[in-house]
């Protein structure tokens, strides 16, 4: 696998209502200018332009992320295998904490079962309304209830905190076939209902990745773009601008590809024992 | 003053529901390619109550009118207690019911640390140690020298403490005003 080192800075992004990217420049004739919330869009330039498996470790720069497991400017290990498919892949993530933080094994289970055991709920088919519902019931005590929200919205309200801190945190769960509305970039099934295949690791009550059976189709890039800065405008945020580039690579054409990207920081706070992501990293944000 | 989600953290004054609140915890949690959340414990100003609540990333939230004043305590004009400004000389009669047991640690003279919402008194800090009088307690025991048995004896504001059983009446005993515990004697009455 090759190591590849591309732009921090990017000119145009993959969309994402919930990503707030830091805007550098605004105000000249070539439009925005990003620090990358993610190397996702260049390195998948280089995968249409034929580079076979790359990996990076890169920086990564997120306006307003800021915690005991969140810094606004954070490391990521991200990597890509062409003619892998997800499941491989989560495999392969399992093997490297293996090898970093010594766990034995992993498991696999999809965000329905884990709705169904762990909230009684079928996601598929709840409600907004019902969600809600559940929400109250587990004692999520919503700041403003009354702001009108979405399915979307409230799934993973439940997932963060009710579904990810029931899971074990001595056991390494790779939570899969997300649903078909938060698929991002990853494909979305045939089946009834379709699910995306997306998946997450949580393992010491943390997420350490977020991987994809990559979106090849072209046009379903620009539709979901589009999609992320509708829902962007309608939370009272900036649209942000597409990566012509990316949209142009993938029209040229994406090779068939899992891909992946870990929290390097959190996987360093696991291996120390640490409690906030500022403990791993020497100077304060 | 409103606040957004990002301004969020300990120490910051909110209102809910009409009361106010100071955030005590909060932390900031993002489902992968979800919405940020906002999670916080806040203690009521008010009263002894601790709520969590969840928000979302670009909720609102009303700040709480919350000052915080220092001012010295002068004397007590009935049931109410009198506090002056030192600079402006202006005066703050405070209810009993606002003071939360704090009246039983004012001297006239000291400095007191007074907190406002919408310009009401909610509360009123005496300084972390106030040294009192023994007012009354039994006669130390003969032969009693161990140092773990307890006594109480009321001091000159009328508070009640449990001191060791060599403190006599007109000792000075130093006391914590947040856990209303006997610290140490500072001088033999």
């Amino acid at each position: 696998m090759l190591e590849v080192e591309t732009p921090l800075l990017a000119r145009g992004l993959v969309v994402d209502a919930h990503i707030d990217p830091v805007a550098l420049d605004p105000a000249t004739a070539r439009g925005a200018r990003y620090l990358q919330p993610s190397p996702e869009a260049p390195m998948k330039r280089l995968l249409a332009a034929g580079s076979g498996p790359i990996f990076q470790i890169a920086r990564a720069f997120r306006a307003g992320e800021s915690g005991r497991l969140h810094r606004a400017e954070f490391t990521m290990l991200e990597w890509y295998r062409p003619g892998m498919d997800d499941h491989a892949l989560m495999d392969e993530v399992g093997e490297l904490l293996r090898e970093l933080l010594g766990i034995d094994t992993w498991r696999k289970r999809t965000y329905t079962d884990l709705f169904d055991e762990l909230l009684g709920i079928d996601q598929h088919a709840a409600d907004t309304a019902q969600l809600a519902a559940v929400a109250r019931a587990q004692g999520i005590d919503q700041g403003d209830d009354a702001r009108p929200t979405g399915r979307d919205t409230w799934l993973e309200l439940l997932f963060a905190t009710c579904v990810e801190p029931r899971l074990d945190p001595r056991e390494a769960t790779f939570v899969h076939d997300f649903p078909a509305s938060q698929a991002a970039l990853a494909t979305v099934t045939a089946s009834a209902p379709p699910v995306a295949r997306r998946f997450e690791l949580i393992y010491g009550g943390m997420e350490l990745c977020n991987g994809y059976q990559e979106l090849q189709d072209a046009a379903l890039h620009r539709e979901r773009f589009a999609a992320a800065n509708a829902r962007r405008r309608a939370l009272g945020k900036e649209a942000v601008a597409p990566d012509e580039r990316l949209l142009a690579a993938v029209e040229e054409g994406l090779p068939p590809c899992a891909g992946v990207a870990v929290g390097l920081d959190r996987v360093v706070m696991l291996a120390l024992g640490a409690t906030h992501i500022d403990h791993v990293v020497p100077l304060r944000d | 003053m409103d606040y957004n989600t990002s301004d969020l953290r300990r120490g910051l004054r909110i209102e809910l529901d009409g009361e106010p609140y100071v955030i005590i915890d909060s932390d900031f949690m993002k489902p992968g390619k979800g919405q940020g959340i906002y999670r916080i414990k806040c203690k009521n100003l008010l009263r002894e109550r601790v709520l969590d609540k969840t928000y979302r990333s670009g909720d609102k939230l009303k700040g709480a009118d919350v000052q915080e004043q220092s001012l010295e305590y002068s004397y007590k004009a009935g049931s109410a207690y009198v506090f002056m400004d030192m600079e402006s000389y202006e005066q703050h009669e405070v209810l009993p019911d606002a003071l939360r047991g704090a009246e039983k640690y004012l001297l006239e003279g000291m400095k007191v640390n007074v907190v406002f919402w919408n310009g009401q008194v909610i509360s009123v800090e005496p300084p972390r140690h106030v040294e009192l009088v023994v007012e009354y307690c039994e006669p130390a025991a003969k032969g009693n020298t161990a140092t773990n048995v307890q006594k109480p004896a009321t001091l000159q504001t009328g508070l009640e403490v449990q001191v060791p059983a060599f403190i006599t009446i007109g000792d000075v005993v130093k006391v914590d005003s947040r856990s209303g515990d006997y610290v140490e004697r500072v001088s033999k009455g």
